[in-house]
């Protein structure tokens, strides 16, 4: 059995948006006119249906995103299930994937299966859980894979810190024949990392900051890559912010390496000069945000798909945890409802990359790399869209949150593109009010 | 009304920083006196708020705030609620509803005063958080070496020793350079801050040999945990040699700054440490003016200039 989401039952989705762009650039769909969902799939016929005025407006196939934390279970009052995939739907995304790094950690059948019977009863929207790769996280043992890949995981992630032995990572390679999933990797060598909070380079030198260098991600993925080469497995690699770890997978994809990346919208969008207020609740996240240079880099592997995806590393923190001194604060930022409008922002509005490319990087392409049925408008397709009016600006602020938690990197910026209605699952998971 | 704050060096401009330097002046006259005491915060509330151990920041804080007339409270976090768990944001608050016109704070961990000025209206004086600033040290150090030196402007300046984790340093090299004086870097490369050049607009040595053109070497204090097991530096003794200050490595003329507490035999030599033509001795004394003029700035400095003209001639009197 493959990768499993897991969803609340609910009515299915009748409705027909009058007038839209549909754009769906994996299916080769550009085109306005009618959209129609009818018992939750699309086309059909209109007759009857709910009218949705959506003249102007553009609709593309749900976003996915393969990196969130839900805090469930552990700390539910940071986030849980329904309200982080009330998030997820109010950000136009039809798929999340959500992390072990809970309190258990997600290692073995009981707790994943706890999850997936909480989320069959809470999700508004599909979800699905990976498992860690080691017991407890603690970089030692393996965790039961093929098990918990028959429950449905839909991949095995340490996300929160590295499987730091190569012996160890390389057995998880091996078992991955197995286990048939990919491999989620956070990467980072705790020993360049030691102390750190923020980037290692002039900002964090000017503020006393202990630095992370840009280098503590990119050894470990070129470790990674020639494990999983030599072992001819396959690997997804977490949330780059490096310029050194762009070129370190452009290498491997180059030379023919299974490896697969994600970026985040923060990272894409922000550099470590924000650092300065020395702000954590917006500021302080793992990996940190880095220069001007990585930042370009990071845009440029992007549109030339050196990487693959966008992922949020939505990271629900409560106010309190955040109201500390920069130094012991934790990591994380939350990220799923300003995830389109960032990137839309941030990347088609200067001119980086086309609005296709950017719905293939939030959509087609994270479902393709971590083994998900992508979404698509074409006909007979389960009905996974996001509606989006482009034009729209909105200031985040903190009370327009469905999240639990408030912590956004993008707090008092204006961002445009804004979600109307998000369809996930096919059924109704979102309208903006 | 919420007040100025002081938390980073450069929050005062070049005119704010004379400016705090001429009332030093005044009160380091004001010293000269029988009867060291002023009454110009009478009524004024400072609290002394320190997560650290200090000796120097803390009783010159302390006398200063006494100096101007103002109540002084001083909390530690021995014996406190801090000792319980209390996080900083809920010891501010506390403290914040007894409405003092001034939070000192003494903390590990950069970023805690920029935490603190949040939760309260009452200016927050930054005197060290982590390895961020430690502005009013700058604000001394600038004090000495104009007093002792003359002007500042031009003047060469060497950071000898652990600049990586120094806010004595991060702060002083920002407050040198906006005074006009050029400031280099002497120390290891494990111990000199990425980026520097670029970050803090000075030049950078790993030869100890380059103080040779400073007017001021400023040794920085060699923390045992960066030495052996903390592999910064292999050894206090290979540290000692290649790098601690000893009147060997000076030429006549070059005058030497510690700010304190200093390991003598590592990055300064007994000897030197002894040598009243230091200026570290000095350092400790002026701290007290200079912070007594830092709070004078923040509560009771007129806005214009004339105006504190006039005002500086009523606080002498």
């Amino acid at each position: 059995m493959g990768p499993r989401l897991f969803q609340r039952p609910g009515p299915a989705a009748n409705l027909v948006l009058r007038g839209v762009r549909v754009l769906d650039p994996a299916a080769g769909i550009d085109e306005v006119r009618d959209l129609v969902i009818s018992d939750g799939v699309v086309g059909g016929d209109a007759r009857g249906l709910e009218e949705v005025d959506a003249a102007g407006k553009v609709a593309i196939p749900g976003l996915v995103d393969p990196h969130v934390h839900l805090r469930t279970p552990g700390r539910e009052w940071t986030e849980d299930i329904a309200s982080g995939s009330r998030a997820a739907a109010a950000g136009g995304f039809s798929a999340i994937l959500a992390m072990p790094n809970t309190t258990p950690v997600v290692d073995n059948a009981a707790v994943l299966g706890a999850l997936i019977d909480l989320a069959s009863r809470d999700a508004v929207m599909p979800v699905g859980f990976y498992a860690a790769i080691t017991v407890g996280q603690k970089g030692q043992v393996l965790t039961e894979q093929a098990e918990l890949a028959a429950m449905g995981a839909v991949g095995f992630s340490d996300d929160g810190r590295p499987v730091a032995s190569a012996a160890v990572m390389r057995r998880a390679l091996q078992y991955q024949r197995l286990a048939d999933r990919p491999l989620v990797l956070h990467e980072e060598d705790p020993t360049l990392v030691a102390g750190g909070c923020a980037h290692e380079g002039a900002m964090a030198s000017r503020l006393g900051l202990g630095g992370m260098p840009s280098i503590a991600e990119s050894v470990a993925v070129a470790r990674d890559a020639a494990l999983a080469e030599y072992e001819d497995a396959s690997i997804h690699i977490c949330h780059v912010s490096a310029a050194e770890t762009v070129e370190e997978i452009r290498r491997a994809k180059g030379r023919g390496v299974r490896i697969t990346a994600e970026v985040t919208p923060h990272h894409l969008a922000l550099t470590d000069g924000a650092l300065e207020e020395l702000d954590p609740r917006r500021h302080k996240m793992n990996p940190p945000l880095r220069e001007e240079s990585d930042r370009q880099a990071l845009i440029a592997g992007l549109v030339d798909g050196t990487l693959d995806c966008v992922a949020t590393d939505h990271a629900p923190h409560d106010a309190d945890e955040k109201d500390m001194p920069f130094e012991e604060a934790p990591f994380g930022v939350i990220g799923l409802e300003t995830a389109f409008a960032a990137c839309y922002t941030h990347l088609v509005n200067p001119g980086h990359m086309d609005l296709a490319t950017l719905v293939r990087r939030m959509s087609t392409a994270p479902a393709t790399a971590l083994g998900l049925t992508a979404p698509t408008l074409a006909d007979g397709a389960q009905a996974d869209v996001a509606l989006l009016d482009l034009e729209a600006v909105t200031t985040v602020v903190e009370t327009g949150f469905q999240s639990k938690s408030r912590n956004s990197a993008f707090l008092g910026e204006a961002l445009a593109g804004r979600v109307l209605l998000t369809i996930a699952g096919g059924q109704v998971a979102w309208r903006a009010a | 009304m919420r007040r100025r704050s002081l938390i980073a060096i450069g929050d005062l401009d070049r005119a704010e920083v004379a400016r705090i330097l001429r009332v030093a002046n005044r009160f380091a006259e004001v010293m000269q006196r029988d009867i060291k005491k002023v009454p110009t915060l009478r009524g004024r509330t400072i609290v002394n708020l320190f997560f650290e151990a200090s000796t120097r920041t803390s009783t010159s804080f302390e006398l200063a705030g006494k100096r101007l007339s103002a109540d002084v409270v001083n909390v530690k976090a021995s014996g406190s609620s801090m000792e319980k768990g209390e996080s900083l944001k809920d010891t501010v608050l506390t403290l914040a509803s007894y409405a003092p016109d001034v939070l000192v704070i003494r903390h590990s961990a950069a970023g805690a005063c920029a935490i603190a000025s949040r939760h309260t209206d009452a200016a927050v004086v930054n005197a060290g958080d982590g390895k961020h600033e430690h502005p009013t040290q700058t604000l001394l150090d600038l004090y000495t070496v104009e007093r002792e030196m003359g002007p500042l402007d031009g003047l060469q300046v060497a950071f000898v020793g652990d600049v990586a984790h120094s806010r004595v340093a991060r702060s002083g090299i920002q407050g040198f350079a906006m005074m006009g004086a050029k400031v280099r870097l002497v120390g290891p490369p494990t111990l000199l801050p990425r980026d520097a050049e670029e970050a803090l607009g000075v030049t950078t040595s790993t030869d100890v040999r380059d103080i040779a053109d400073a007017d001021v070497v400023y040794v920085l204090r060699m923390q045992h945990e960066r030495m052996g097991e903390g592999g910064l530096v292999p050894s206090l003794r290979e540290y000692a040699a290649t790098y601690g200050i000893s009147h060997e490595r000076l030429r006549p003329g070059q005058r030497v700054m510690h700010a304190g507490p200093i390991n003598r035999g590592v990055e300064i030599s007994g000897a030197l440490a002894d040598d009243p033509a230091t200026l570290i001795v000095r350092q400790a004394a002026n701290g007290m003016v200079v912070r007594m003029a830092v709070l004078y700035d923040l509560l009771a400095a007129p806005q214009s200039a004339a105006e504190a003209a006039a005002e500086l001639g009523a606080v002498a009197v």
